[in-house]
């Protein structure tokens, strides 16, 4: 039990070290830095316009799916990365493994393009 | 450096689950190709698929179990995935033609109810707790889905949100409890975990125990995990309610059974009271909130939920006897549920939908058949022999007494008496009052669900013999 702590004191380390440069860069700003706002300096900043509107607008639900449709093809090389870097290592059943998903991501390529997921308009 | 090629498992015990995979994607490419057109096309591959499935299971012997034993078809795994099979086709062949009603007779529902069976029968084999929970969410993700299927009704959408976020906090809740059973016992696979805990546990077992146990509560609709039922089976499109009260209830059930006899028999002391709990407090909403229901719909989730606490009672039992219960007892709920479910989609006026319990007046005079199917159903979910209901809650109960739960017995059996007030007033509704407008002549594939349901309900006392011997068989596998 006590080696098994021990092995974790790095972690316990790197968590607080990372905790205390965290907080000491978002403290330092209000004890050091010069503060002296009006009101120009607190409106909000739109390449010397007036704002237009107000930031929470409405989003065409188009961009949420080109996003999902991009993280799952990202995903699909991180996990390509590791399996061709192992390949030697993992063998038949890895290869295989490895040849189904992209066959299953294939066909869900094939389904969003027909649905017609990847046009705009 | 030493490096382990791990072989190709074998692929054999996952045959059926397999070929669904393969049916699925296969549908997948061909509706993407020839569009909405081939609904019915792919409906008739997809029943062919789940056919061939149980086939292939049932010619399965004995215990087999793969990849690295995360995977085990036994005896109880085989009963379980055919009644979830059997859920599955009656969902498929009793929605075609309500969706097309609808105008939401999209493929992509055909595909989901197939990728939901695949997930349900990985729950029923799931030795070990990643593959329970890969099996909990394909099942559940494909299920978000389906109730949300008629996207342009706001009760539908408002179901299958209402489903995705309560669903999504269960299955964080069973994950939060695998990771403190992992972190206490050191394993995941069940007779690991069944051996870490023989003899002594910490509380952290015992945290992990409830948390496991609350996400799978969630699962099964038991109460105090219940409230997204009513809602969920109201909401979404009937066939869709149908599959919900059917299919998923036999995975959740099996897979709830799996782990808490695999893993967890040797501390039975410590999750007892809990199953106990649940049961109880089911029994008794089930009966109760049911009463003010007049939409038939709700009124079956209630029932539902009353149900999945009359299984229970067979597994707080946590004897062979008590599993053996909960198999007999899913079968036969599976039945009357499939059948009432193909009543409601037979109510149907001057081609409008109707499903409250007002509707349902005077059927004995302008429908005999249907209401002569319904008041068989009723009167077999009271449990009155010689109907099949009978021998489900006989068969619980009985282990209960042998285990010495008197207390959930008798309250077992006083809920159902009172629910009996609910199930017999719509008998008394068809039979005694004055006739609502009559209903159209139900389509051919409803009608073969309502009566061969009807049948089973009525000549269950016959084949009672066989199907007790099998569950029993099913039981002793587990243990």
């Amino acid at each position: 039990m006590q080696n098994l702590l021990v092995d974790y004191l790095p972690l316990v380390l790197f968590i607080g070290l990372s905790a205390v440069i965290g907080l000491a860069l978002m403290i330092a700003p209000f004890v050091v830095a010069h503060q002296n706002p009006d009101p120009e300096k607190l409106s909000a900043y739109e390449c010397g316009f007036n704002a237009f509107d107000d930031a929470r607008m409405k989003f065409d639900v188009r961009f949420y799916l080109v996003a999902i449709l991009f993280i799952i093809f990202d995903l699909e090389v991180a996990f390509l990365f590791p399996w061709a870097v192992a390949l030697k290592d993992v063998g038949a059943f890895g290869f295989w493994s490895m040849m189904v998903f992209l066959g299953v991501l294939t066909i869900g390529f094939v389904y969003e393009w027909r649905k017609g997921a990847l046009e705009w308009d | 450096m030493n490096t382990v090629i791990s072989p190709v498992p074998a692929l054999g015990p996952a045959l059926p689950e397999i070929v669904l995979a393969i049916a699925s994607l296969g549908l997948v490419l061909l509706g993407a190709i020839r569009g909405d057109g081939a609904k019915r096309l792919i409906d008739w591959i997809a029943i062919l698929a789940l056919v061939v499935a149980g086939f292939i299971l049932l010619e399965g012997q004995g215990r087999v179990s793969t990849f690295n034993d995360a995977f085990v078809v036994d005896g109880f795994a085989r009963a379980m995935k055919t009644l979830t099979i059997i859920g599955s086709i009656a969902a498929i062949l009793m929605s075609s033609r309500f969706l097309t009603e609808l105008k939401i007779a999209r493929f992509e529902y055909t595909v989901l109810i197939l990728l939901s069976t695949i997930g349900m029968m990985m729950m029923c084999s799931a030795n070990e707790l990643i593959s329970l929970y890969l099996g909990v969410e394909l099942q559940s993700l494909a299920l978000y889905v389906v109730a949300a299927i008629h996207r342009d009704d706001a009760k539908s959408s408002e179901a299958g949100l209402k489903y995705f976020v309560l669903g999504a906090l269960s299955s964080g809740m069973l994950l939060y409890g695998m990771s403190l059973v992992y972190g206490f016992t050191g394993s995941v696979t069940f007779p690991t975990i069944a051996k870490a805990v023989t003899g002594g546990h910490g509380s952290g077992v015992m945290i992990g125990l409830v948390f496991i146990v609350a996400g799978l509560a969630f699962k099964m609709s038991v109460v105090p995990f219940h409230m997204w039922t009513p809602d969920v089976y109201e909401g979404a499109p009937t066939p869709v309610a149908a599959f919900f009260a059917t299919a998923p209830k036999m995975a959740a059930v099996a897979m709830t059974t799996r782990i808490l006899i695999d893993a967890f028999l040797p501390i039975v002391k410590d999750w007892q009271p809990i199953i106990a709990f649940a049961a109880i407090a089911s029994m008794v909403l089930g009966a109760f909130a049911a009463i003010a229901q007049s939409n038939i719909k709700r009124l079956m989730a209630y029932s539902s939920i009353g149900n999945m606490g009359y299984a229970l009672v067979g597994l707080a039992a946590g004897t062979v006897q008590g599993v053996e219960g909960v198999v007999i007892f899913m079968t036969t709920y599976l039945a009357m549920t499939l059948g009432v479910f193909a009543v409601i989609l037979a109510m149907q006026t001057g081609g409008k939908r109707v499903e409250t319990v007002a509707d349902l007046a005077g059927a004995s005079r302008t429908s005999p058949a249907l209401a002569f199917v319904m008041a068989a159903l009723m009167f077999s979910l009271i449990g009155i022999p010689p109907l099949a209901g009978f021998f489900g809650k006989f068969y619980v109960f009985a282990a209960a007494i042998e285990a010495k739960l008197f207390v959930l017995a008798v309250i077992g059996i006083v809920a159902s008496v009172v629910s009996a007030f609910y199930y017999l007033r719509l008998v008394k509704v068809m039979y005694f009052d004055a006739p609502a407008p009559a209903f159209q002549v139900a389509p051919l594939e409803i009608r073969g669900v309502m009566y061969a349901a009807a049948a089973f309900v009525i000549v269950f006392a016959v084949i009672a013999n066989p199907i007790r011997t099998m569950a029993a068989a099913a039981a002793k596998s587990l243990f």
